[in-house]
């Protein structure tokens, strides 16, 4: 399986996720500059996490215009299957390829934690080795998480089962008090209509690794590895 | 400005005294122009020079058969086996930060992991140490809300993991807050970069931002204390940019990989001035520099002003000509401003030139080698000899509900939930434990780094506090499984011209010296801040121990939670209840009198050696270090961290209850191990003349001692985490429920 | 930045040739109904501080570039696009432009 983590200036995430690909696929995930205008055959293109351009303007913008990017989107539009972690969602929600927009948490603060999340839908090749409301553990860093879309655009994901993701507390409710952010509907993770593309706020490159205590991430890129 | 004269008020402005400004006149031979007076002032200043403290840092013990590079580098180096080296140093923002607490500390964290990186090292973790004023005053709040988004909007974002720290409050800091940030980093020995500069005909090479107005007079701000005008030097607090700091540290480290730089320094305080300075200096060679090709912000800006600006996020460094084209290339991805702006001769001296003229001509090594040094007066505070006896004393439960609640020990999460700690996935234990472990990236190694003072014990007795900061740095690196290896200090004391303040600071060398002599733990790296103090009233004596120490696998790390039943509790060390200067006293009666505890080096050497063998035997499940608070408090840590309750029996002893449960007596840790260990623990305490006693066994959702009360551990818990985020409500408020 | 953007719905003047930059002011305001957590930390501050009366605080951006291009008609339609591609989210925010001589 050939994978590609896409590096952007500030991208701080890249070298984490490199090694998350690298466990689970055997092989050498190939590092893209942003300043690329093409790439090979891919499987995966992996968006990482970081603060592209310094958060500057606004969380994603400025990456979402970086050249590579319209190599992304048409990859993507075409089948490929692409994650975007943290900044990584925020970026693909910049360039359109998810709906909505992360903005700044509402308690105002950066927030680094582990948090639980319910998976919402197994159906996918990201998520296909979870069960359908299985409660995870995965651990959050960012300021701007807080997912928001207008009423029609969240029905619609909600309907379409097109949610991967939400905050939860460790029973699975997604209460307000288990949502860290202020996520509309407690948001964590979200697919784009034909669930090829996956963004999501926490970081399951950080939960591969027993030493850290905690291995949910893990099953994501395995079970990206065990789609093909 | 270059012709403007020269008289006693400017050379005063610039915080040279009569003596200095004469000698300063001997050195050049003539008299000087401002921008000369200008470089002059900044490395005489305090900051620079370290004039009134060095003769007292030769002492410390600063060789190990471990240590690559000690003091006088960027940051300190050690040996961690395997061909890697671990670079670390710790420095103080506490000026910058009480002016402007975000910048204030964000620039702080830019400036240490500009330290580290120059050496060629990728930093893998941030720590801070921070002292705040009285809880109550209002403008703490404001103080601790800035300084925690400014370290956490730098770190984050540049992507190092802050790991640990400590965070303090005593009305000592109402004036002066103290932030001290720490970087760690990592690196091969052969790519070790130093800052000396070599190869007449090298250039040299300005990268990174572009120069403003930023900070001029930094670091003779840095070297004077507050008055009541402090809001009039606001504008002189720099501004960071921690996405040019990541390009920095990426595009330095692509070119280190290669053989491309000779020598590299950051433009930290003093910028321009003291970074060429210093790497010609160490090289004991000449420079010439082009001020006409150096990137500015701003136009019409003089060779003064170029000279002394203290604008982030720039290094300097010298390449060999033929590897400029590399530089550019790598560089330039990087999208980073870039310029030749000069070169290494062998003259000796530092030439700068501006707009065709010759700003500044001035003898390296002759104003290096004469750089001020006092042998300032000091005298020793008398130590109150005698512990208050309070009438009468709370219950045990009692005591322990307000001290685990009390803003020194509350739970800290509120801070560092607001730092990226699990970034670079190589962090193994997390905040809230002795010390944080890092991995040592693709290895099965273990890096344990901790932060440690306790000033009340400096206050109340220079020596025994800096013995014992150093001790507990040794104490909390062990109880984590790791051998100590090194420290860096940051020493922040009140003005130097005082003789109690310089006696409270060569008190703290003498206790420091003699604690890293016999723990073998040399100083590698470190910083001093003098001045500390508002109107005459200074901060406590602050020497801030950053340790580090090594565990060869991580399997044999340790943790202080205890999380499973039916463990057998075991206290190692002696217990005598020495309750003065302890935090009990200070909390409970509001006394802070009486002598700190004496640290036994020789007997902390032997505890510490048999735990960390211990826990290398693999037969602890839990381990702590005994320290602010005293037992009782360090069990209850261990038991609210793993969520586990214990139940404790008080012993026969003559020790009075609430002495023997909050005593801080040194050298000791409790142990949570499995029953088949009790025994051949207590036999091999025994035969090592080691004191150990059973306190009990965990189980339950109580902490409870038998015969005398029983506190949930849901409701302790409660108390522990609720202080800090009450505390900070009114700031929080201001974040919104939809 | 506080205060409501003015919004700038007609030309001041046409731009002539000899006018060979046109500074333009970018306002990037939060729409109607999404939430501004900064702007509510404003003024529960503001209310905090003994400011009574003081309500809908929005916090937005004010973002100020040069142009080369003179023709008003031109220039606007420029930025118009520089907005919707870039500088605003148009999910969650609203920009107003106003062009100075």
């Amino acid at each position: 399986m050939k994978t590609a983590v896409i590096v952007f200036p500030g991208s701080n995430c890249d070298r984490d996720v490199q090694i998350a690909l690298r466990n689970a696929t055997d092989s050498e995930p190939l590092m893209i500059w942003h300043q690329e205008t093409e790439m090979p055959s891919i499987d995966l293109i992996v968006i990482p996490g970081g603060f592209s351009y310094g958060d500057y303007l606004r969380s994603g913008a400025m990456a979402a215009h970086s050249p590579i990017m319209r190599e992304v989107v048409s990859r993507a539009q075409s089948g490929t299957p692409t994650l975007g972690i943290c900044n990584g969602f925020q970026i693909l929600t910049e360039t359109g390829l998810l709906p909505g927009a992360l903005m700044r948490n509402t308690s105002l603060k950066f927030a680094c934690c582990s948090v639980f999340l319910r998976v919402e839908n197994s159906y996918s090749a990201f998520t296909h080795h979870y069960d359908d409301e299985e409660i995870i553990s995965m651990p959050i860093a960012h300021l701007d998480g807080s997912f928001y879309t207008d009423d029609f655009t969240l029905t619609k994901l909600i309907d379409n089962s097109l949610v991967a993701f939400r905050y939860c507390d460790a029973s699975g409710n997604t209460s307000k008090e288990a949502n860290p952010n202020g996520s509309l509907h407690n948001i964590a993770g979200i697919f784009n209509s034909s669930r090829n593309v996956l963004g999501m706020m926490p970081h399951p490159e950080r939960s591969t690794d027993p030493i850290m205590g905690r291995t949910d991430g893990a099953r994501l890129f395995d079970a990206l590895v065990a789609s093909f | 400005m270059a012709n403007s004269t020269i008289t006693a008020e400017l050379v005063a402005e610039h915080g040279l005294d009569d003596k200095e400004a004469e000698h300063m006149i001997e050195v050049l031979g003539r008299e000087p122009n401002i921008t000369e007076l200008g470089i002059f002032s900044v490395m005489w200043s305090e900051h620079c020079s370290y004039k009134s403290s060095k003769k007292w840092l030769r002492e410390l013990p600063t060789q190990a058969p471990w240590v690559i590079h000690g003091p006088g580098e960027n940051a300190g180096a050690i040996d961690i086996g395997d061909g890697q080296a671990i670079v670390f140093k710790i420095e103080s923002h506490n000026h910058p930060s009480f002016i402007e607490p975000y910048q204030g500390a964000a620039t702080g964290v830019g400036g240490i992991l500009r330290d580290v990186f120059t050496m060629g090292a990728r930093p893998i973790a941030n720590l801070n140490a921070l002292r705040f004023g009285n809880p109550e005053n209002n403008k703490t709040r404001h103080l601790v809300s800035g300084v925690v988004s400014g370290i956490g909007g730098y770190g984050n974002c540049v992507g190092i993991p802050t790991v640990g720290g400590e965070c303090g409050f005593h009305p000592c800091y109402d004036g002066n807050i103290l932030v001290n940030a720490m970087s760690v980093g990592l690196v091969e020995h052969d790519r070790i970069h130093c800052a000396r500069a070599s190869g007449p005909g090298n250039l040299v090479i300005y990268l990174g931002a572009k120069t403003g107005r930023d900070g001029i007079h930094g670091a003779t701000m840095a070297s004077a204390g507050f008055d009541d005008a402090v809001d009039a030097k606001r504008p002189t607090v720099q501004v960071g940019d921690p996405f040019t700091e990541k390009l920095l540290l990426e595009a330095c480290l692509e070119l280190m990989a290669t053989d491309a730089i000779v020598a590299i320094q950051d433009m930290g305080a003093a910028g321009l001035t003291s970074s060429s300075f210093e790497m010609a200096s160490r090289g004991d060679l000449g420079i010439e520099i082009d001020l006409d090709q150096v990137p500015l912000r701003e136009p019409g800006m003089s060779a003064y002003e170029i000279m002394l600006s203290e604008s982030q996020e720039r290094m300097l460094m010298v390449i060999r000509p033929d590897r400029v084209e590399d530089a550019r290339k790598i560089f330039s991805k990087w999208e980073l401003d870039f310029a030749v702006i000069g070169q290494v001769t062998n003259s000796g001296r530092m030439v700068i030139r501006h707009q065709n003229t010759i700003a500044a001509d001035l003898p390296i090594k002759p104003l290096a080698d004469s750089a001020p040094e006092y042998d300032r007066t000091w005298v020793r505070k008398e130590t109150s000899l005698s512990t208050p006896k309070p009438a009468t004393e709370p219950d045990i439960d009692t005591a322990l509900n307000l001290l685990i609640s009390c803003p020194d020990l509350s739970s800290k999460r509120w801070i560092w939930e607001q730092y990226d700690h699990t970034v670079m996935a190589d962090t193994v234990q997390l905040p809230g434990g002795d010390a944080a472990v890092i991995r040592v990236h693709g290895t099965a190694k273990g890096i344990a780094l901790t932060t440690d003072c306790t000033p009340r014990y400096c206050a109340a007795n220079a020596v025994e506090g800096g013995r014992q900061a150093v001790a507990e740095s040794w104490r909390n690196l062990t109880a984590v499984g790791a051998q100590p290896l090194a420290i860096t200090n940051c020493l922040n004391f009140g003005n130097p011209e005082r003789p109690e303040t310089m006696g409270q600071f060569v008190g703290t060398i003498e206790g420091m010296t003699e604690a890293c002599r016999i723990l073998n733990m040399p100083v590698v790296s470190g910083n001093v801040s003098f001045y500390n103090e508002t109107r005459g009233s200074p901060v406590h004596p602050t020497p801030t121990i950053g340790g580090v120490g090594l565990i060869e696998s991580l399997n044999s790390m340790q943790r202080i939670a205890i999380d499973e039943a039916g463990l057998h509790l075991i206290l190692i060390g002696s217990t005598y209840g020495h309750l003065g200067a302890s935090l009990y006293l200070r909390e409970i009666h509001g006394i802070e009198d009486g002598p700190p505890p004496p640290v036994n080096l020789n007997l902390e050497q032997k505890h510490g050696s048999l735990v960390r063998s211990l826990i290398h035997r693999g037969t602890v499940r839990a381990c702590h270090d005994i320290s602010d608070g005293g037992l009782l408090v360090a069990v209850a840590e261990m038991s609210l961290a793993g969520g586990t309750g214990v139940t404790l029996f008080l012993p026969e002893t003559d020790i009075a209850p609430h002495a023997f449960w909050f005593g801080e007596d040194q050298g000791r840790y409790v142990l949570a191990v499995e029953d088949k260990n009790v025994e051949p623990i207590l036999l091999t305490c025994c035969s090592e003349n080691i004191p150990a006693l059973q306190l009990g066994t965990s189980g339950g959702s109580h902490i409870s001692v038998e015969e005398s009360f029983q506190i949930s551990l849901a409701d302790l818990s409660y108390k522990h985490e609720t202080w800090f985020p009450d505390f900070m409500k009114n700031t929080d408020n201001r974040s919104v429920e939809d | 930045m506080i205060r409501q953007p003015r919004i700038n719905h007609g030309a001041k003047r046409l731009l002539t040739e000899s006018y060979n930059t046109v500074k333009a002011q970018i306002h990037i305001t939060l729409k109607t109904g999404v939430l501004d957590p900064q702007g509510k930390a404003i003024e529960s501050a503001l209310g905090d501080l003994g400011f009574d009366g003081i309500s809908n605080v929005r916090q937005g951006k004010l973002i100020e570039l040069d142009l080369t291009e003179s023709d008003y008609g031109k220039a606007r339609a420029l930025i118009d696009n520089l907005c919707t591609q870039l500088l605003a989210n148009t999910v969650i925010e609203d920009f107003a432009i106003e062009l100075d001589d």
